[in-house]
């Protein structure tokens, strides 16, 4: 027997020598970084991308299939200078070489930053990362749901941040897969326990600090979407201060690091009870301002009853005074001021008449300013002197 | 009512004591409103420690929050 090939007795089918070069090929040349540029892109019904990778001195047809297409950002564009990891193989039904590609990666931050605008500019276009969408969050929550890891750092902030602020707000975590090919579908569901449950007030969807690829499952359309459509209000908490995702455009409020958003979602129970007490020191004051006036009204109006009630007594007492005025003039005493007296008994009896006087019997002389004690001395049948002249 | 709406209502329970108008009978009345509302939003504040959980969805879609 000779060696497959040797011989015309022992040729090898073409299918069969192909096979065994795509082997051969694989082998040598397994999992390899290339650089090239990207011409002749196309995406195939199937989900497969095929294109060629070149430069000035060779070109390689290079294919990516479905499964594959998942883990890259964004398409390339063509005649994009790129970094292509992928295997070497040959496409035996065909005889051609092939480059099967399972990662992409264009200069600089390319095809990541190509993804992001496209779906910011999609979102943008239909109005989802609108200022006038932005709800208000509660000034008030008592229950803050969290989708993140429970593992994660985030969590851990969040909660050390939120018993720190205010112990009596109820905190849930809703445990989400943060990075990796399954973060995305596994955030979209946890939104949607959010929206299902129901129970929280505001919801603070992140993850602590990480890679961009780390970070990009919050830079997928389903989970923009997922939050966009939530019905209470989400702060978005991706990574750091510098890191931005499409999450944080959709979302109501963007808080810059996980610690923040809990920060923004909790009110600081301290200040509350501040708050409480200056609203009880207004109605106080408020009452008591109401209870002052309401005095000052009531003295006010006392004080003109009292004065009315005295013009009423003065008016009356000169009344009084006129009337006494004229009874005086009317008074028989007052004859006594024109020089006459009144002459009185020791019983108080007005002695008027001669026989009311014996000789010898004390009697009082009432004038205008006093009293005199006299005593009769002798009784005449009349005073000459008053006699009138015959 | 909820906290938020407690104090909203506070607030325009102050406000409406504040104004000239007012009579004092309702003043009377809205004070006395005023302590009420006081006393559920300390009440609110001085509540219990709050929990945390974690939320868990059975395969009938009941939800159950557990620490």
């Amino acid at each position: 027997m000779t060696a497959p090939g040797a011989s015309i007795e022992s040729a090898l089918g073409v299918g069969e020598l192909a096979g065994y070069a795509k082997e051969a090929l694989e082998a040598a040349f397994p999992g390899l970084w290339v650089k090239g540029e990207v011409s002749n892109f196309k995406r195939h019904s199937n989900g497969h991308w095929y294109f060629s990778l070149k430069d000035a001195s060779g070109q390689l047809p290079a294919v990516v299939w479905a499964r594959d297409v998942r883990r890259i950002p964004a398409p390339p564009d063509e005649g994009m200078s790129v970094f292509a990891r992928g295997t070497l193989s040959m496409w035996t039904g065909q005889g051609k070489l092939q480059f099967m590609v399972d990662a992409l990666e264009a200069e600089g931050a390319g095809l990541w930053q190509k993804a992001f605008d496209t779906l910011k500019a999609k979102l943008e276009a239909e109005g989802l990362t609108a200022a006038a969408r932005k709800r208000r969050l509660p000034r008030f929550p008592r229950h803050v749901a969290v989708i993140t890891s429970g593992d994660g750092a985030a969590w851990r902030d969040i909660q050390a941040v939120v018993r720190r602020r205010h112990p009596g707000v109820h905190l849930t975590l809703i445990p989400a897969v943060v990075q990796g090919d399954l973060a995305p579908a596994s955030l979209v569901q946890a939104l949607d326990r959010l929206a299902r449950w129901g129970s929280a007030d505001v919801a603070i969807v992140g993850r602590g600090g990480g890679s961009r690829e780390d970070l990009w499952a919050f830079n997928d359309e389903a989970v923009a979407r997922a939050v966009a459509a939530c019905p209470i209000p989400v702060i978005s908490a991706v990574g750091h201060e510098t890191d931005f995702t499409i999450t944080d455009f959709v979302a109501d409020l963007r808080a810059p690091t996980p610690s923040a958003a809990a920060e923004s979602a909790v009110p600081v129970l301290a200040e509350l009870r501040l708050a409480v007490r200056a609203l009880g020191g207004r109605l106080a004051d408020g009452l008591e301002d109401r209870v002052q006036r309401g005095a000052r009204e009531l003295r006010a109006r006392r004080d003109g009853l009292a004065l009315r009630a005295r013009r009423v007594v003065e008016r009356r007492r000169a009344r009084v005074a006129q009337v006494a005025g004229r009874l005086e003039a009317l008074s028989p005493l007052a004859v006594l001021g024109r020089g006459f007296a009144v002459a009185r008994g020791t019983d108080g009896r007005t002695l008027s008449r001669r026989a009311d006087f014996t000789p010898g019997t004390p009697f009082d002389l009432l004038l205008p300013d006093g009293r005199v004690q006299a005593r009769t001395e002798r009784v005449d049948a009349e005073a000459p002197h008053l006699r009138t002249p015959a | 009512m909820t906290f938020e709406q407690t104090l909203a209502r506070l607030e325009a329970i102050a406000a409406a004591m504040d104004r000239d108008d007012v009579p004092l009978e309702e003043a009377l009345t809205l004070f006395e409103e005023g302590i009420a509302r006081l006393r559920e939003a300390s009440a609110v504040l001085t509540d219990a420690e709050g929990k945390v959980r974690t939320l868990v969805e059975a395969v009938d879609g009941v939800f159950e929050e557990r620490a």
